[in-house]
Formats: structure tokens, C-alpha cells, sequence
């Protein structure tokens, strides 16, 4: 999966970003020191529960973040230019044709009151020359090619006359209709049904290999990460615990969070002869972001935990690991203080 | 459609009956009509003229015949028929209605996109407290302020009248001439600013409202400019509650014209309204009650449309 | 609720307390809007109450009027006098003195009407929503038609029907009032009666007349204390016009919008003062009342929040 991996200097790199919400109720550290390279044409995952801060990661690399939230600081490169803290002007010119965004609800993210057409072509207007002709055109093709049949006649269609699974599709022929270089999903097949996900899962990852776009696929389902991704990010309260390359962290998790992920994945893969296997549950909840304990976040969930892990922030540390398939080396990084040791 | 066509029939129908009701509870035309010396024999025989000495239900039933027969009946005061005195007027009203319109919508649209996409800055609380004071003071005195200071002290503008008027589709209008327009302009403004006032707060509350969308979001996401993002796609939508209630506005700017009218001596419907109530002369009363629910039957079933056209989820029943 | 018995007065105290530690004072508090809204308001019913016994003169006691006295501008300007600050009318008559009375004829007729409007419309609005059927369809029916209709409009044909008169007044308001509460209670009732605890009241047998006042009533109140609130308001320039056009309040009662008209006929003589001052006072009060009002529907109505 890793033969889209790159010399090249990465497209995107993250460096400590911090995007942090002033509300009412105190300090809401979404993002806390994340930082993150994605190379050109890589699929990345990023992974965690819900209100652990994925979705502000998105929202800060374009731009999207609103009061009470502020990217308080760090850097994010995108093509060796900081855009982090751009005016709205500059940002509009990369939104859309450079980075696009995947909503998770198609059923709201589409203008109820313009047709697919008028929404899909929209891009094109904002960013390229084309004639209307041609916006038409390019439309149609990028319906074609997202799997909606009779895409001539569905352009002057509304929204509220597609089902859920069929407007995620033209939300993803609105994001990649002019061909960005990256492409941010946000829990992209969430809201749809277990039957169409991994279908919308293929499309977009075949949308994205035919243009070399790179990909950010923010999710809580790390089984779906799992299929497509070549990097994974794993996320607890608004910071990395955990990051590496996908086959190297589904086999061999360092992270207890991780860990406590993968085994409540159900494994439909498994053996068939194997013993049924209950499903683990990590215990507890996401604690109150806004009144995180001292030292590791996931200590007091974690059964590995000790008084250091209640006192002292564990800190990303590199290990190197050998990764699947090319036998190249590649960055195997974990924020805790008492790894899982790498079983063989 | 056919349904709706029904309602509306109904609705007029309702409106006759009470007009009927309200006018037969109310004074006598009899003494209007004979002179103050009268006789019985005179008065019994105005009665009978009049069709007072039948029963109501007669009575009613003649109304409602020569209503639906095109006769409102004539004006004790003008000796005209009633129907003709206020389509004379309409015109009148009409401008400056209609002027008073465009004027509240120019001016609130934008404050209110503006008000809506950035609730929290101060100019956006200065605009919904000038709006608070737009509906809590009285229409027609800010009429009177603004014939004081600009017509009175800075003699701007004329005070009064309807000033020359000419032949503009078969109506006399006042706009078509510079000095017809200015006498115009004050009634106008006075009329629109309550009117003003609650289109930008409508306006204002469905907006902020709309920006929470996810697909304003998404529409940033694809870089979409700031016009394109509240005109487009706020606007449309935030206009859908708007055109519901444009009916009640227009009603409303009806209603209130009356008092504009009265103040600025503006020789439209609402002026003629207020002198036939003082002088008693129920003809009139009565057809620019049916003619008013008339209008506002009709403005609604336009407004359905609208809807209909604004919004593809709905379809015209 | 309390299990045993309570002293009334530490109840109160407590009840009191309660208040002052609530959500609801705490966010009045740093509102600025609503603390200016209700110093406006109570300034007002300050002034009506005690106002009479501070002016200089009952302006409608004419032995107390002094022609030579008459169209004195306000204190500040020349040929003022500073016994009459805001001035005097063609009858001597005190502006300050006449808008104290005014204001009085105005928030009474305002809250007497607003409290009429309220009863019947909550009466109507309980039967309608909780026996449904024809009688419903009646009530709303008339509802519909009437808000179809802009309530000064409808206002002033019941005047022109009835003739003036502070009464006459009220019942002309009221009949345009009542349907905003209708209309609200009859959807809360209907809401309200789905639920179990009124099926079972329902069950076990209880008199409709008991479960509604008992059970449905007191559930569909708080909506209406915002529409009420603002309907004040919306009573004082709907009376305000309708005496504007004469067919409002005798001119022995002068309202607010009384004293307007009687100042217009002036106006054009440069005698601003006479019409200009009350309309101001209308407005400062109609202005309380509407911020007091939206503070209320921000903090009462739940989808807004």
C-alpha cells in the first residue's frame, strides 16, 4: 500500500498546531501540539473517538475555524507555504481547487435550494476559466464517474431528491471536481449505512489514486483506516498518543489506547476455526476536555497506568519499525510511558 | 388550485358577512341621508329607499347579490359609486406603498445579511437596536418629526399633497415628474420604517440561523467568496420565512398608510378611508373592506407561489 | 417540594433565593439590554403611579389651567419657563403634566387589554386544543381569517362600528388580541394532552374542566409571557393610532396618542413641542417593553437556545 510513498518533500506538513476554543465553560484545547507530514498522493488516517478533536485538525488546514475557536499556534505547511493564519482572500483561492473538504451529513451539507448541477459547477466557476459549456461537461463526467447514473438528466435535480448515499457522492464530485491536491474527509460515511460505506470508501480511494491526490480520512472507524490508509494518526484529546505506518500499527499497536481501538474492532477476518471472541469495550468515557488531569490524558482509563502516567505528560517518542511490504523504514512514533512491547 | 380558489371564496364571503354584521350594529344611515328637520314620513320613506324597513337576512342577501354582481353601492357623501372612488385613490395608495416596499427592502436586506453573518459586532447590535426602536415608535408621529424638521424648518421637502401627477398606464401617478417625487419622499420613508424594522430583524434571525448550516460551511469549503456565501446561499435561504409574512408586511403597510395618508393629506385609499368613517358613509367603508380582503387574499396566493418558486421541496397545492 | 411543612415566610425567602441564584437572574443580570428594558418600564409605572402627585397641575382640571400661559416652549428654550419644562399646549396646559396622564390612560389601557386579550385567548385556545373537533375547527378558522386581516386595520373598523371610548377601546383590542394566544395555547395544549400523565388524569376518570386547569394549563403558560409582554407594547401604538385618527380614547382621557393629534394641528405653526414630547414617551415606553421582551423570549424559549 506504501508504493505511493514519495522522496519528494511532503505536501503537507503539520507542526505543533494548536487550535484552542474559548467558551463559555472554560478552555477547549480541540488540537494541542499535533503535528503530522503527508506526502503527495499519501492516504492518511485519522483516528479516534469522537470529541477528541479530529474534525478541528480538518477544519484548521482550511481555514474553517470559527469564534469561539482560534489556531493559537504552530504551523501548517501546505506545498512549503505556511497557511496557517492566512486572511480569508488567500485561503479562498486554496479552498476548493488546492484542498477540498468532505462533509459528514450529505444530507446538510447540499443547498437544499440550488440544483446538484448549479452546486457542482459552482467549483468550477470559482476556480477555473471554463465556459459554461464546459463547466456542464466537466460536471456530467464527474458524476459519471462517481457512480450516478444518467448524470445528464440527475444536474438539474435538488438534493432532496437523492438519497443519502447518492448526495455523498456528489459532495465527493463536488470536492474532486477540480482536482485538488488534497483531500480532507471528514467521517465521510458516518451517517450512511453499513451497506453503501465501504462502497463510498472505494470510490473516494479510487478517486484519489487517479489523480494523486493526497488524503486525510478523519474517522472513528479504524477498520475502515485499516483498508485504506498508508499512514494513521491516532487521536486522544486533541493530541497524537500514537502515529506510524496503517499495517504497522493495526499488527503491532504501541499505544494501550490504540490497542483498546483495534480490539473493538469486530474481526469478521478472523479464523473461522477461532474461538468467538467477545468484544472489548475501552472503559470509561472521553474525559471532560476542559478539565484534563495532569500528566497522560488516558491514564485514567488506562490499566497500565502508573503514578508517572499521573504526573508527567508522556512525550511522541520515534521508534523505528520496519514497515510491511517495502522494507523500508519508516517512523513508528508513541506518547507513552509504558509502551506495549513489540511482540514478534 | 381549485381548492384554493375555494378558500379564497370562502375567505371573501366570511369577510362580507361580517362586514354586514358589524355595519348593521352600527348608527343608522337613515340620518344621514334625510336633513335634520325631517319628518317621520321622510324618514320611513329614506328607510325604505335604503332597504332598511326588510329584514336582515334580506337585507344581507341584496348586499351579497349586488356585491357579487360588481354594485358596491354609491357613497352618501360623494354620490359616486363607491367601488369608483376607491379605484380613483388606489393609485395613490399604491405608490406610496409600494415605494415604502422597495425602500424597507433595499435598506434591510443588507443590514439584516450583515446583522445575521456577524451577530456579535457592535455595528451588528447597533443595527438591531436602531430596529428595536424602528417598531416601538408610533409610524405617523415620525411622520410629524419628519414634516417639522424637513419640510417646516429646512423646507426640503413639501409637507402635503400629492403635488402633479400624470398619466402612467392608465393611472395618475406622481413619480414620473421631479416635483410629484418629491412629495413623494416623505410619506414614503414614514411608511416603510416599521416595515423596515421587522424585515431586518426577520431578516437578521433567519440568517444567523442559516450560517450554522452545514452547507454554508461547505460552500466556504469550496471557496466560495463572501458574496456568493450570504447572497447566494445564506440569502435564498433565509428569504423563505421572509416571503410568508411579505403578505402580513403588505397588509400591514396597507393598514398603516391610513395614518401616513391622514397626515401627509395623501389623497389615497387610506385617507378616504378614515374621512368616510368620520362622515359615516358606509358604502365606502364596506368596498375598501372587501377590496382590501380582496387584496390580501390575492397577495397570499401569490405569496404561495413565490414559495413554490424559491423552494423545490414545495409543491403548489 | 417540600415533604414537611414549611414557615410561608422562610418558603418565600427561599423561593426568593432561588430566584437570585437562578440561571434566569444570573443571565438578566449581564444583560444589558434587559436591565435597561425594565428600568424603562418600571420608571413608567413609577411615574403613573406617583407622577400625578409630583406635576404642577391635574391638566384636565380647568381651573387649574392658565390661558396666559399658553404655547410656552420647553424650560431650556427662550420664552421658557421653568415651571413648565417640556412646555405648554393652546390651553396652558403642562406637556410634562399631560404626557403623566397620558402615559397612565396608555399602559392601562395597554395591560387591561393585554389582560383580556390573554383570558379569552387562553380560554379559547384550552378548548379548542383539548375537545378538538368542530369547535376547534371554528375557533381557528375565525383565528385564520382575522390574522389574515393587520390588526390596526381590523381595530380601527371596530371603532368606526362602536364609536370612541376608553371601553370600547379595550373591546376593539382584545378582539384583535386574543388570537396570537389562541393560536399558541391551542398547539401547546395539543402537545400537552399526548402526554401520559394527562391520558391517565384522563382515564382515572378526572372532570375535563379539573385537567385542564390542573394539568394543561399551568404547561402552557410560559410561551405566553413573551407574547403577552410585547403585546403591551403592541396595544399601546394600536391604541396610539386609532386615538391618533380620533377614533380612539374621548378627548376628556387624552392618551399618548391623544395628545399627538391635538400637538399635530399645531405643528405646522412651529409648536413642536406639543405633539413631539408625547410621541418620545411612547416610544421610550414601547422600546422597554420590546427589550424586555426579547430578553424573555431569548431566555424562555428553549429552541432558541
Amino acid at each position: 500500500m506504501s508504493n505511493n510513498e514519495q522522496h519528494s518533500k511532503p505536501l503537507l506538513r503539520v507542526q505543533e498546531l494548536r487550535t484552542w476554543f474559548y467558551t463559555f465553560g472554560g478552555l477547549v484545547k480541540a488540537v494541542d501540539g499535533v503535528s503530522f507530514d503527508l506526502a503527495p498522493g499519501e492516504i492518511m488516517g485519522l483516528v479516534g473517538e469522537s470529541g477528541g478533536g479530529k474534525s478541528m485538525i480538518g477544519f484548521s488546514i482550511m481555514g474553517l475555524i470559527d469564534p469561539p475557536g482560534r489556531i493559537e499556534g504552530g504551523r501548517i505547511e501546505f506545498n512549503g507555504k505556511n497557511i496557517a493564519g492566512l486572511s480569508e482572500d488567500e485561503m479562498r483561492v486554496i479552498r476548493g481547487k488546492e484542498i477540498a473538504m468532505i462533509f459528514q451529513d450529505p444530507m446538510t451539507a447540499l443547498n437544499p435550494l440550488y440544483t446538484i448541477g448549479n452546486q457542482i459547477e459552482e467549483t468550477l466557476a470559482l476556480h477555473t476559466a471554463l465556459s459554461a459549456r464546459e463547466r456542464r461537461a466537466k460536471a456530467i463526467e464527474m458524476l459519471h464517474k462517481v457512480g450516478i447514473p444518467q448524470p445528464e438528466q440527475r444536474l438539474s435535480h435538488y438534493p432532496h431528491q437523492f438519497s443519502g448515499g447518492m448526495r455523498q457522492r456528489v459532495v465527493i464530485a463536488i470536492a474532486m471536481i477540480a482536482k485538488p491536491r488534497l483531500l480532507i474527509a471528514d467521517e465521510p460515511t458516518t451517517a450512511l449505512d453499513v451497506t453503501i460505506q465501504a462502497q463510498l470508501l472505494r470510490l473516494m480511494r479510487q478517486q484519489v489514486v487517479e489523480n494523486g491526490t493526497s488524503m486525510i480520512l478523519i474517522t472513528h472507524d479504524l477498520a475502515a483506516v485499516s483498508q485504506m490508509a498508508d499512514t494513521i494518526v491516532v487521536l486522544y484529546c486533541g493530541r497524537i498518543v500514537e502515529k506510524g505506518p496503517a499495517e504497522d500499527i493495526i499488527a503491532r499497536p504501541r499505544h494501550p489506547y490504540t490497542r483498546g481501538l483495534i480490539d473493538s474492532i469486530p474481526h469478521e477476518t478472523a479464523e473461522n476455526d477461532g474461538p468467538k471472541q467477545r468484544l472489548s469495550q475501552i472503559p470509561g468515557n472521553v474525559p471532560d476536555i476542559r478539565k484534563l488531569p495532569p500528566g497522560c490524558a488516558f491514564a485514567p482509563r488506562c490499566s497500565r497506568a502508573s503514578e508517572r502516567c499521573r504526573m508527567q505528560d508522556p512525550v511522541l517518542m520515534e521508534h523505528n519499525a520496519i514497515a510491511m511490504g517495502s522494507g523500508k523504514l519508516r517512523p513508528h512514533a508513541v506518547a507513552c510511558h509504558h509502551p506495549l512491547a513489540v511482540s514478534p | 388550485m381549485i381548492k384554493r380558489l375555494i378558500q379564497m371564496v370562502i375567505v371573501l364571503w366570511a369577510v362580507s358577512v361580517l362586514v354586514f354584521v358589524m355595519m348593521s350594529f352600527t348608527g343608522d344611515p337613515t340620518f344621514m341621508m334625510v336633513p335634520l328637520d325631517a319628518t317621520d314620513e321622510q324618514i320611513a320613506q329614506a328607510r325604505r329607499i335604503l332597504g332598511l324597513d326588510e329584514s336582515h337576512l334580506v337585507q344581507y342577501w341584496r348586499f351579497l347579490s349586488n356585491i357579487a354582481q360588481g354594485d358596491f353601492g354609491r357613497s352618501f357623501v360623494f354620490r359616486q359609486p363607491a367601488m369608483t372612488l376607491i379605484l380613483e385613490r388606489l393609485p395613490a395608495t399604491l405608490e406610496i406603498v409600494f415605494l415604502a416596499m422597495v425602500m424597507a427592502l433595499l435598506v434591510a436586506i443588507p443590514l439584516g445579511v450583515y446583522a445575521g453573518a456577524n451577530p456579535k459586532k457592535p455595528a451588528s447590535r447597533a443595527v438591531m437596536a436602531g430596529s428595536l426602536i424602528g417598531i416601538s415608535l408610533p409610524g405617523f408621529w415620525l411622520g410629524m418629526v419628519l414634516i417639522f424638521v424637513v419640510a417646516v424648518k429646512l423646507q426640503w421637502l413639501p409637507s402635503s399633497g400629492r403635488g402633479p401627477t400624470t398619466e402612467w398606464l392608465g393611472m395618475r401617478v406622481s413619480f414620473t415628474s421631479w416635483e410629484g417625487f418629491r412629495h413623494l419622499i416623505l410619506p414614503a420613508i414614514t411608511l416603510s420604517v416599521g416595515t423596515l424594522a421587522i424585515l431586518m430583524r426577520i431578516i437578521r434571525a433567519e440568517m444567523v440561523e442559516v450560517m450554522k448550516q452545514d452547507y454554508i460551511k461547505f460552500a466556504r469549503a469550496k471557496g466560495a467568496p463572501a458574496k456568493v456565501i450570504l447572497f447566494k446561499h445564506g440569502l435564498k435561504n433565509a428569504l423563505i420565512p421572509l416571503v410568508t409574512v411579505f403578505g402580513l408586511m403588505l397588509g400591514d403597510l396597507i393598514a398603516f398608510a391610513t395614518l401616513t395618508e391622514t397626515i401627509f393629506a395623501w389623497p389615497g385609499i387610506g385617507k378616504l378611508l378614515v374621512d368616510s368613517i368620520y362622515r359615516g358613509d358606509r358604502p365606502v367603508i364596506v368596498v375598501y373592506l372587501m377590496f382590501v380582503a380582496l387584496m390580501f387574499v390575492v397577495v397570499n396566493f401569490i405569496v404561495d407561489v413565490c414559495y413554490a418558486l424559491i423552494d423545490p421541496r414545495i409543491k403548489i397545492k | 417540594m417540600a415533604s414537611s411543612q414549611p414557615i410561608p415566610a422562610t418558603r418565600a425567602r427561599s423561593r426568593m433565593q432561588r430566584f437570585f441564584a437562578s440561571e434566569f437572574f444570573h443571565n438578566y443580570k449581564r444583560n444589558l439590554s434587559a436591565v435597561l428594558g425594565s428600568l424603562i418600564v418600571l420608571g413608567f409605572l413609577v411615574m403613573v403611579t406617583i407622577g400625578p402627585l409630583i406635576v404642577s397641575q391635574n391638566p384636565y382640571d380647568v381651573s387649574q389651567l392658565d390661558l396666559m400661559a399658553a404655547f410656552k416652549p420647553p424650560a431650556w428654550l427662550a420664552g421658557g419657563s421653568s415651571e413648565y419644562w417640556l412646555g405648554t399646549d393652546g390651553q396652558g396646559r403642562d406637556v410634562l403634566a399631560s404626557i403623566v396622564y397620558g402615559s397612565r390612560i396608555s399602559l392601562i389601557i395597554g395591560l387591561v387589554a393585554m389582560g383580556g386579550a390573554c383570558l379569552l385567548g387562553t380560554t379559547l385556545g384550552l378548548i379548542a386544543g383539548f375537545y378538538g373537533g368542530r369547535l376547534d375547527a371554528v375557533i381557528m378558522r375565525i383565528a385564520d381569517i382575522q390574522l389574515s386581516f393587520p390588526s390596526v386595520l381590523t381595530a380601527l373598523f371596530l371603532m368606526s362600528a362602536f364609536g370612541t371610548g376608553l371601553d370600547k377601546v379595550l373591546i376593539a383590542l382584545i378582539s384583535v388580541g386574543w388570537v396570537v394566544y389562541a393560536r399558541t395555547v391551542r398547539g401547546s395544549t395539543l402537545r400537552e394532552t399526548q402526554k401520559e400523565y394527562v391520558q391517565a388524569a384522563r382515564v382515572s376518570g378526572l372532570p375535563n374542566r379539573k385537567i385542564i386547569l390542573r394539568h394543561v394549563l399551568p404547561n402552557v403558560l410560559t410561551p405566553l409571557i413573551v407574547v403577552a409582554t410585547i403585546q403591551v407594547g403592541t396595544f399601546v401604538l394600536i391604541e396610539a393610532s386609532l386615538s391618533f385618527l380620533g377614533v380612539g380614547v374621548p378627548v376628556t382621557q387624552p392618551s399618548l396618542g391623544l395628545l399627538i393629534k391635538n400637538g399635530f394641528d399645531v405643528l405646522f405653526s412651529g409648536l413642536w413641542w406639543v405633539s413631539i414630547f408625547p410621541g418620545l414617551f411612547i416610544m421610550l415606553l414601547v422600546f422597554g417593553i420590546n427589550l424586555l421582551g426579547d430578553f424573555l423570549r431569548d431566555e424562555l424559549n428553549p429552541r432558541l437556545k
